[in-house]
């Protein structure tokens, strides 16, 4: 899923600032999964939004609102009567609702809760791990079940490198050092030799780096 | 001549068989060329080549290339260091070639420290290639003038090609299967992280004997003296990657008062006398960071001097 | 407005603690403020954050949570539970800039009841020194 931080409170109070009336618009696909932009957390919000400003004495009426998914444009439609009754709309969603909503509606202005972080997965109840890049060209199998581009501090794909120290990361004790579990693995495993030719130099193109992404897949498209 | 990779001064030196004995110089944190020149003073005629760090410990300083042709001002051959994160391979390939006309010959191949370390802790890591594939495109660029990318290049630089190795750094086992991929992926010599734990560098050179590894490259065993007990302690908590053992820290304090630094050098002395035996090892490479006026005394305690003049 | 603040504190119970508490200090004789408007809950686990917000925005001068001892709530960590969001709830209180000790967790047992009554005391003293909320001072202007 795709993993997310709620904003600093006094960021999203300062967005609303000269707001009377405002939406909140949760997302119930990856932000609910990591608790972060579902419906108790919109509730949550709106509740301390409006405790801050009954405390000014500048009452803030907000509409509480989830959306299916904001990734799509069939559900961000389903806004169409009411989005623009408001002073402003802020989305719970990741990166991508805030800016599908502000297609669909160019009138309104539309703010982010959160702060979209990594593609990951939740380890424990409560702590989510990084476990993807997004590269574009996914070598997981290579290092058996382990990527090193999202997990290696330096995306190496030739690791491990000198900071490896105990089988933490040198950037800190609490990161593990991915090529410390690779190598044991292919050691334990007898596989040892799978790393002893140079990995090539990885072809960024597929990644962000070739620059935005687009896929159009002919056999959906109507 | 032609037998010669890069003929820079230390592949003459390792070449010809004579025990290499090579230096460091942290360029300095502003334009002050006269600090260059008067640490390069305490080098010249003590080693044969120098390393001249590339924003080490991920701290901005003069630019490595830029110091290393200070050196060759000076008359001092240096060891141009590049680390990968902070250039992508097009920077990485300009600066060789660049290194290489201004008369750079020699160039150590690392990843380095995370950004998170240094001054800048909230840049962006460029981490394009890494410092296995660094090495093989230089190697590529040299013997076959090819860019990474594959086009030609007018004029290979000849580059004696280092690459470090970290001998106690987990998973120890490991250790001597990626100083073989460097040296597959064309590292014609290693400089080794500072060494205090003997026994383990024993171990460590004991396999890269068994697997015919030192027939192919020339490892340099680091060593860096300790200054006081408080760097040896920091060095063993602090720093990632290093292995420093108590009886080192000990001994340390056990000095008499005012003489802790002097125990270093004795101890770092004691150090290259045994890898002056120590098969497999070609040469010392000395890290006295930030104790460049040091070197000759050093050098002079070591017995290493004078150098070979080739 | 010069008259005494008398603070209205809502005290969320666990009925296998603090309401059974709160039970056996009424048959006590045991005199609690009546400032305290309890509401039973199965276990405070039961007790999320949005309530203890809603609470507060709707104009209560002081939250409490009161639960079994830990280590000992019939759900086995309910309690604990509760603590983290009350905790929750007095960073979300910092961020708007009120007093954190509006909103407080208590643990107690079943045959305590003068602690219930103790609770009930410390609380509101506490809130009335506090004065009261300024959400609701504001709310009214």
């Amino acid at each position: 899923m795709i993993v997310a931080d709620r904003k600093p409170f006094s960021e999203l109070l300062e967005m609303v600032d000269g707001c009377n009336r405002i939406m909140i618009v949760g997302c119930k696909g990856c932000v609910t999964v990591c608790n972060v932009g579902g419906l108790k957390e919109v509730q949550i919000l709106a509740s301390a939004l409006k405790i801050a400003r009954k405390k000014t004495g500048t009452p803030l009426e907000i509409e509480e609102t989830l959306l299916e998914r904001q990734c799509d444009p069939e559900y961000i439609e389903l806004l169409k009567n009411q989005v623009n009754d408001f002073d402003a709309v802020i989305s719970m969603a990741c990166g991508v609702g805030p800016q599908f909503l502000s297609e669909a509606y160019p009138e309104q202005r539309f703010f982010p809760a959160v702060n979209t972080t990594f593609f990951g997965g939740a380890v424990r109840h409560g702590i989510w791990e990084e476990r993807c890049a997004g590269c574009g060209t996914c070598i997981i199998h290579q290092y058996d079940g382990m990527c090193p581009i999202s997990r290696c501090s330096k995306s190496l794909m030739n690791g491990p490198c000198g900071g490896s120290s105990h089988g933490a990361c040198e950037i800190s004790p609490d990161t593990d050092c991915i090529w410390d579990r690779i190598v044991r693995k292919k050691m334990e495993t007898g596989k040892v030799n799978d790393l002893i030719n140079v990995a090539p130099v990885k072809n960024w193109r597929s990644s962000w780096h070739g620059g935005p992404r687009r896929r159009v897949r002919e056999e959906l498209t109507k | 001549m032609n037998e010669f990779k890069a003929a820079s001064n230390l592949e003459k030196i390792l070449k010809a068989g004579h025990f290499a004995f090579t230096g460091e110089l942290g360029p300095p944190r502003g334009a002050a060329v006269q600090e260059v020149r008067e640490k390069a003073a305490f080098l010249k005629g003590n080693v044969d080549s120098v390393n001249i760090t590339d924003n080490q410990t991920a701290v901005v300083r003069m630019s490595s290339w830029a110091a290393c042709l200070f050196l060759i001002q000076e008359g001092v051959e240096p060891n141009f260091q590049m680390v990968c994160r902070d250039r992508n391979r097009l920077a990485l390939q300009a600066d060789i070639l660049g290194a290489y006309a201004h008369g750079i010959r020699n160039i150590l191949c690392l990843s380095g420290d995370h950004c998170q370390f240094g001054d800048h802790p909230e840049s962006k890591g460029v981490f394009d290639i890494d410092s296995m594939q660094l090495i093989s495109m230089v190697k590529k660029m040299r013997d076959d003038k090819k860019f990474l990318s594959g086009g030609d290049l007018h004029e290979a630089p000849k580059l004696f090609i280092g690459a470090a190795a970290n001998p106690f750094a987990e998973p120890y086992d490991y250790r001597p299967y990626r100083l073989a991929k460097k040296i597959e992926a064309g590292a014609d010599f290693i400089q080794t992280q500072c060494i205090y734990n003997m026994k383990r560098f024993r171990e460590f050179m004991k396999q890269a004997n068994d697997m015919g590894l030192t027939e192919k490259c020339y490892i340099l065993a680091g060593v860096t003296p300790m200054k006081s007990v408080g760097m040896a302690k920091y060095m063993k908590s602090k720093v990632p990657g290093m292995d420093v053992p108590d009886e080192t820290i000990s001994r340390l304090q056990g000095a008499k008062k005012g003489k802790v630094a002097d125990e270093g050098i004795k101890i770092a002395c004691e150090q290259i006398e045994e890898f002056k035996e120590m098969k497999g090892v070609a040469g010392v490479h000395l890290m006295a960071i930030e104790w460049e006026n040091k070197v000759p005394e050093i050098a002079e305690r070591a017995g290493v001097l004078p150098r070979p003049q080739i | 407005m010069s008259e005494t603040f008398e603070p209205r504190i809502l005290a969320f119970c666990c009925k296998y603690c603090a309401y059974a508490a709160a039970d056996l200090a009424g048959s006590m004789r045991l005199s609690y403020p009546t400032n305290i408007k309890v509401i039973q809950v199965p276990c405070t686990g039961r007790v999320d954050i949005i309530h203890l917000l809603r609470a507060i925005e709707d104009g209560a001068d002081g939250v409490y949570v009161a639960g079994c001892l830990e280590g000992e709530c019939h759900f086995i960590e309910g309690n604990l539970r509760a603590r983290k969001r009350v905790n929750y709830v007095k960073e979300v209180l910092k961020d708007i800039g009120i007093e954190t000790e509006r909103i407080e967790m208590y643990n107690l047992s079943s045959a305590m009841g003068p602690r219930f009554a103790e609770i009930a005391q410390e609380m509101t003293q506490k809130i009335k020194e506090l004065g009261p909320s300024p959400v609701k001072m504001n709310q009214a202007a």
